[in-house]
């Protein structure tokens, strides 16, 4: 139940200051979400999102470290697979 | 999908997988805390890339197996009342109660409807305010927010026919009271990336030192899980027990201000019983005082009671990492997702179902 999903905010809605919502595309896929618990939400973000409620913005910075340090791994292995199973 | 995608290459994850077999030198056994942690590790056979030495231990980490059994019976005893609109989460309705369970007071006639959210149940009691719309709030400190949201908007919102059965718990007070219990073998632990989004990791810097285990707040795909055990296999030959974060591009150390702020408005901290393991001190959420228009428990005047456990059934020693599902002689016989005996086999964080899904030509 702890699922949470990053998705990227295509539109924002502060009319209600209380209960400030985004749509937020899933792969394809659009859903409004609760967005009360960020600051500076920007167009294009990406937000990690648990039943309906962005937990935190996704910090594409740290992101891009972590593949960097997978990367940097990478040459040690020889041969290329295909995407992991899903 | 970006930020899923890369974490699943496998490239990354053999490599990783081969970082884990240099780094390792003794036998080690780790604990993942939460369940949606065992269905990656299950689901993509991450068991098969580590060492032998490395053994993973099942955590606790999953909300609907802890709800205890009686709260289960109070769910059912309230949506059986009549002009009713029992509303939660779909991994709910099959867990078993003392007698029966959500979905067949459902089949019996049972107004019992799944939500997405915490806010489908609000605007589900907005269009029906002739009913009781109640919320069945189960969840860890990633959904206990989201609740406590549902519980201010209907304050806001002026709504006299909502209330919230809830069931919050807490991972910190768990792991303490598991580790405590020295039951199983944990050597080093997997925090669950979620709840610590939410809840940021300060609170699990006092629990490292004190049992001197290394703690590594880790995310969910299958790299993330890898780099996790990498980190804690890593301080582990080191003889260091450090708080570490693997999980950076969503945990920051001090989680979510102003989610935090919230749940310290609605809730605050009680003792609670979890399914399986038993009380645990300060490891739940209960509804403040100022809130109670909005506690079911209050709303409905509900009476505790005891309730009996399968006998067959071993989920508290399943839930506590100390025997695994495939131990169980009614796993995968008596004991399907279709006619769960207890808790496991029916959440998708549960260990159980994740044997039973990814594992059962091997059990």
């Amino acid at each position: 139940m702890c699922l949470a999903v990053p998705g990227k905010i295509v539109s924002v809605d502060e009319s209600n200051p209380d209960l400030r919502m985004a749509k937020v595309n899933f792969g394809g896929i659009e859903k409004d979400v609760c967005i009360q618990w960020i600051d500076d939400v920007q167009i294009g973000d990406y937000v990690l999102v648990h039943v309906g409620f962005a937990l935190n913005k996704i910090d594409q910075k740290e992101a891009e470290k972590t593949l960097e340090i997978l990367k940097k791994a990478l040459p040690k292995i020889s041969t290329k697979g295909k995407a992991f199973k899903t | 999908m970006k930020y899923i995608d890369e974490y699943r290459e496998r490239t990354a994850v053999e490599s990783l997988s081969k970082e884990i077999f240099s780094a390792a030198k003794k036998p080690w056994s780790i604990m993942e805390i939460c369940g949606g942690q065992t269905h990656s590790i299950l689901k993509y056979d991450l068991e098969d890339l580590l060492p032998k030495e490395i053994s993973l231990i099942h955590g606790p980490g999953c909300p609907v197996c802890v709800t205890p059994i009686e709260l289960i019976d109070k769910a059912i005893n309230i949506a059986s009342k009549e002009d009713t609109i029992f509303t939660s989460f779909g991994d709910m309705l099959r867990v078993p109660g003392s007698k029966e369970d959500l979905l067949s007071i459902k089949a019996k006639g049972a107004s019992v409807r799944i939500v997405y959210s915490p806010l489908d149940a609000l605007k589900t009691a907005e269009q029906n305010r002739d009913h009781n719309v109640v919320f069945f709030a189960v969840g860890f400190e990633t959904t206990a927010p989201a609740n406590a949201m549902s519980i201010i908007e209907a304050k806001r919102r002026g709504l006299k026919n909502f209330s919230v059965l809830c069931s919050n718990v807490l991972i910190p007070p768990a792991i303490e009271a598991l580790l405590e219990s020295g039951k199983s073998r944990i050597q080093a632990l997997l925090a669950a990336g979620h709840v610590c989004t939410v809840m940021g990791y300060e609170e699990y810097i006092p629990i490292a030192e004190k049992f001197k285990i290394p703690i590594v707040v880790t995310g969910f795909e299958p790299a993330d899980i890898l780099q996790g055990i990498f980190c804690a296999v890593k301080q582990l030959e080191e003889g260091r027990y450090n708080v570490e974060n693997q999980y950076k591009r969503a945990v920051r150390r001090e989680g979510n201000p102003a989610a935090i702020n919230l749940l310290n408005k609605v809730f605050e901290r009680s003792d609670r019983k979890w399914r399986g393991i038993g009380l645990i001190p300060k490891s739940g959420y209960k509804i403040r005082d100022e809130y109670s228009e909005f506690d079911a428990e209050e709303v409905f005047q509900t009476e505790d009671s005891t309730a009996e456990e399968s006998q067959i059934c071993i989920a508290g020693l399943v839930l506590q990492g100390i025997k695994k599902p495939v131990d169980c002689t009614a796993f995968g016989k008596h004991c399907i997702p279709e006619h769960p005996l207890g808790a496991p086999m029916v959440s998708s964080e549960g260990a159980c179902s994740a044997y039973f899904r990814y594992k059962r030509s091997f059990g």
